[in-house]
């Protein structure tokens, strides 16, 4: 009986690679989704790498070889999407744009992950006063708005008006200081969790350091949300830095192409008609966002076995050794999202008991 | 009687999973059939499709599900009868509390701890039919005092909290029973209480057959449980029905393998007691005047409590001693200290007062740096394999950690080689070491788990309920490997359990806990053969065993104890 599970030979490496791996298992609406997402997001990623191949004119070109490009110019002929109030060419500054984007979701998300993690892993292991007072900090934070401080940093760093890494860092670094209590109350959570579980105690009983046992057994475990907040950070991060360029404290145009500090100057442009040197840019911040979020969200209810669609059985199916998990059916699933896909899963024989704690 | 129809008919049900890993098939061919006011035990181990099957009964399949076949149901006084399986939920919510109602395993879960129990019987009621407020009410006390519950007047007004899990299960059962259904489906309904209690538990179900006429479908992987209440028994085994009989020809004359493997793996008192002997009489001469490997003296262990309030005594003057090489059984119920003093001598949970030594390191008040050198000398197996592994590091990196940690080796493949000697000792192949926690079944978990305690050598083992959550038959292989490796290693152990039988299989001694305080201590035959203490005497007698007629048996003289204590 004990011998008598087999194992499913291990999958191949490539499909357990964490976005292959949800796309395989996903069906139906939720697949769409991802792929939707998936779809967006590559196609602004591949805009922000080729930018300089995509884009007809420089971000702050005004003239070629014909003279000046004039302002307000009707999409067609020469401008594909028109100019600018300014008599920038549209088009290359939303691709330019993209540039700037990703910049700034990199330097948020990477600033804020390893000050969030470290702090979380520190503060829920340890407890006691030091947990205290962090939760106490990052609540007061979560008060402030991103956009009030985004401000103060553009001013700190650049006097108000930025350049291109003035402009970035102003953005990222008040985005960072709002995220870094999302991810440390994630991991705090986690840790703390993970804290008392068994094979922590056990680590414990053996006599293992407290540093072993913080980054060998919590660390590893608790990161398994970090996936689904990193993109819906990213998305944030991108409409603080397209606030940020709306309100007029973005990147001047000489230094680097935004889509907020565009999207300002057209306000006027709106009332009289010339809708193009709006639409284009807000496009761009509703699709990246839009493909973004679809992809977190997505990996949010696949990572969730009981939000995750899976393809209605027929009648027939294997029985034997399938159905049985001895000593266990969901509990044996400590392996987190991997405990429970790979390997044949048994039925639940309490399919109304909650298999996690509420999230 | 006999003229009424069957209140549930399941004809060749299958019911199939939808899983990330395909199609599964849980329950296939299951074909059943219950009589009015019959008690039909389904036994099986996990997996078995037993809950599954009893599930389908009430419509409460998830949506993952796809059941074929045919379940009728039909009503107490056999007018109406449907196919649960092909009604409409709005049919089917009318069957559900009326026809047939549900009992489950987890007492505190199955009951909402926002709302009065008084409201939660009374929301049945109302869900069924007209009643006022006032009528309901008084339903809920009428039901609540024929379950056994004192003072149901004032009791209908208490939230859950405030019931202990004994009489929390009997208002589970009071829901069930309210609206009079000629089913109840009673899944795994004691697996979460004591043994004392779930003694109570069980006569209440009796007593729900014979005075309400009820029919229950017993949902069990407790033979013993089976023994005492059943009328009629299926064994089930990977999702069909391998054997169907009376309770008395099942246990009398099992016609199975399977059937007589689990009966045979049934742990039962009184199994160890010639084993127990044998050690002791070769034991040399000396022995009892050696250093003892852990002393307790007047040990008390409080937890601190609320600001203000009173800390809570969960151990309170226990004193015992383990001899090198020998094992002592703790043996309690829920709640009676006997974890916490396992987890006090791992250094795990502090001691407030007295003393606990353990190989000869005072842990009262004890500094973690000056301990670690001791820690090598503990090992330690948790109750649950399932939790006490790293699901991201593999078997071998597991087993492996105690040497790393205590630098015996390098990093966790210098320590190979001893890891592969260790998993053959536990009888694991060697290619196991290479898997992840999570692909080895529950039983080979805890082999490995064995193996990791076992990496030290340590002259001393502390296992807490290492076999509770697993299966009976696989819990008689990991026993019995228990035992062989303790002959073979010599280590002291101290044995973790709230199941005397299983305590008896293994220990020396057996030291018996009572909130928080040792009522008795002595050998296996001491102590199970002729116990004095009266919660001793209770405690053996609420163990069911598996076999009917000496269960009727033990069932009057447990009721003669109860009356005198």
């Amino acid at each position: 009986m004990t011998a008598a599970t087999m194992l499913a030979p291990k999958a191949p490496l490539w499909t357990r690679l964490p976005v292959v791996h949800q796309f395989r298992q996903s069906i139906g609406l939720q697949r769409g989704m991802l792929v939707v997402g998936l779809v967006i997001t590559g196609v602004f990623i591949l805009t922000a790498i080729f930018a300089p191949l995509l884009a007809p004119y420089g971000y702050s070109q005004l003239r070629d070889d014909n003279g000046t490009f004039g302002a307000q110019q009707a999409p067609g002929g020469a401008h594909l999407l028109g100019t600018t109030v300014g008599g920038y060419d549209v088009l290359s500054r939303v691709i330019w744009g993209s540039q700037t984007a990703i910049a700034v979701m990199v330097i948020a998300v990477v600033l804020s992950i390893f000050a969030g993690v470290a702090l979380g892993l520190v503060s829920g292991y340890f407890g006691g006063w030091l947990d205290r007072v962090l939760v106490v900090v990052c609540d007061a934070v979560y008060a402030f708005p991103a956009l009030l401080l985004a401000i103060v940093m553009g001013i700190v760093i650049s006097g108000g008006r930025s350049d291109l890494w003035g402009g970035i860092f102003a953005a990222a670094i008040s985005i960072t200081v709002v995220f870094i209590p999302q991810y440390f109350r994630v991991i705090r959570a986690e840790t703390v969790r993970i804290k008392a579980e068994a094979y922590v105690e056990s680590a414990r009983v053996l006599g293992a350091s407290n540093g072993r046992i913080m980054f060998r057994h919590v660390l590893r475990n608790a990161t398994r949300t970090l996936p689904l907040i990193f993109t819906l950070n990213a998305s944030e991060a991108l409409l603080t830095l397209a606030g940020l360029g709306f309100i007029g404290f973005g990147i001047e145009p000489s230094s680097a192409a935004e889509w907020g500090y565009d999207l300002n100057k057209s306000l006027s442009d709106v009332s009289s008609g010339i809708w193009w040197t709006s639409l284009f840019p807000g496009l761009a911040i509703v699709l990246v966002v839009l493909g973004i979020t679809l992809v977190g969200e997505s990996l949010n209810d696949l990572a969730d076995p009981r939000l995750r669609s899976r393809r209605a059985p027929g009648n027939t199916g294997v029985v034997a050794a399938t159905s049985v998990v001895p000593g266990g059916t969901l509990d044996a699933g400590p392996g987190g999202i991997d405990g429970l896909e790979t390997g044949p899963l048994a039925p639940d024989p309490h399919p109304n008991d909650d298999p996690f704690e509420a999230k | 009687m006999s003229s009424l129809p069957d209140v549930v008919r399941i004809d060749n049900l299958n019911v199939t999973f939808a899983t990330d890993g395909g199609a599964v098939k849980a329950v296939d061919g299951v074909t059943l059939r219950v009589a009015p006011g019959e008690v039909l035990a389904i036994v099986g181990e996990s997996g078995s499709g037993k809950t599954v099957t009893a599930k389908t009964i009430l419509g409460l399949l998830p949506e993952t599900a796809t059941a074929h076949g045919a379940v009728i149901l039909s009503s107490k006084d056999g007018a109406d009868s449907n196919d649960v399986l092909a009604v409409s939920k709005q049919k089917l919510r009318q069957l559900r509390g009326t026809d047939v109602s549900m009992v489950f395993q987890e007492p505190s879960t199955a009951l909402n701890p926002v709302f009065t129990v008084g409201w939660q019987i009374a929301e049945g009621i109302r869900a069924h039919g007209e009643f006022t407020k006032k009528q309901a009410r008084a339903k809920a006390i009428e039901i609540l005092g024929r379950v056994g519950i004192p003072d149901p007047e004032s009791r209908v007004d208490y939230y859950p909290h405030q019931f202990s899990g004994g009489q929390k299960q009997r208002v589970v059962i009071a829901m069930a029973l309210v609206l009079d259904p000629g089913l109840i489906v009673a899944d795994e309904p004691t697996t979460a209480l004591d043994v004392t209690v779930q003694a109570e538990i069980l006569d209440l179900l009796r007593r729900c057959r014979d005075e309400f006429g009820t029919a229950i479908v017993l949902i069990t992987h407790n033979m013993g449980v089976v023994a005492d209440l059943a009328d009629r028994v299926a064994v089930m085994y990977e999702g069909t029905v391998v054997e169907e009989a009376s309770a008395q020809a099942l246990f009398s004359n099992p016609q199975h393998d399977y059937t007589k493997r689990l009966l045979g793996s049934v742990p039962h008192v009184g199994q160890g007691t010639i084993r127990a002997t044998a050690r002791a009489l070769a034991r040399e001469p000396g022995w009892a005047a050696e250093t003892p490997v852990v002393v307790a003296d007047n040990l008390k262990i409080q937890y601190p409590g609320r600001l203000g309030k009173p800390g809570f005594t969960a151990v309170d003057g226990v004193s015992f001693i383990i001899r090198p090489g020998e094992v002592l059984g703790l043996v309690g119920e829920s709640g009676s200290g006997k974890t916490t003093i396992g987890r006090a001598m791992a250094g795990l949970t502090r001691v407030t007062d007295g003393s606990l030594t353990v190989l000869g390191h005072e842990m009262k008040g004890f500094k973690e740096r000056a301990f670690k050198k001791v820690r090598s000398d503990i090992g330690f197996v948790f109750q649950d394999p399932a939790s006490s592994f790293n699901p991201l590091l593999t078997i071998a990196e597991c087993v492996a950690e105690p040497l790393v940690v205590h630098g015996r080796a390098a990093n966790p493949a210098a320590a190979r080689t001893r890891v592969n000697e260790l998993l053959e000792a536990v009888q694991l192949p060697r290619t196991y070491g290479d898997r992840y926690p999570h692909e080895l079944s529950g039983g080979q978990r805890q082999r490995a788990s064995l193996a990791r305690g076992l990496a030290l050598e340590p002259s001393l083992l502390i296992a807490d309920e290492p076999t509770s959550a697993l299966d009976v038959s696989v819990q008689a292989k990991v026993l019995e490997l228990f035992a062989e490796l303790q002959k073979e290693f010599g280590f002291a152990a101290l044995f973790i359990s709230h199941d005397l039988a299983v305590v008896d299989i293994l220990a020396d001694r057996i030291a018996v806990l009572y909130k928080g305080k040792l009522v008795e201590e002595g050998t296996g035959a001491e102590v199970l053969g002729a116990p004095k203490d009266p919660y001793t005497q209770r405690l053996l007698a609420s163990l069911p065993v598996p076999d009917p007629a000496a269960q009727a048996l033990r069932r009057n003289e447990l009721r003669v104890l109860r009356a005198a204590g």
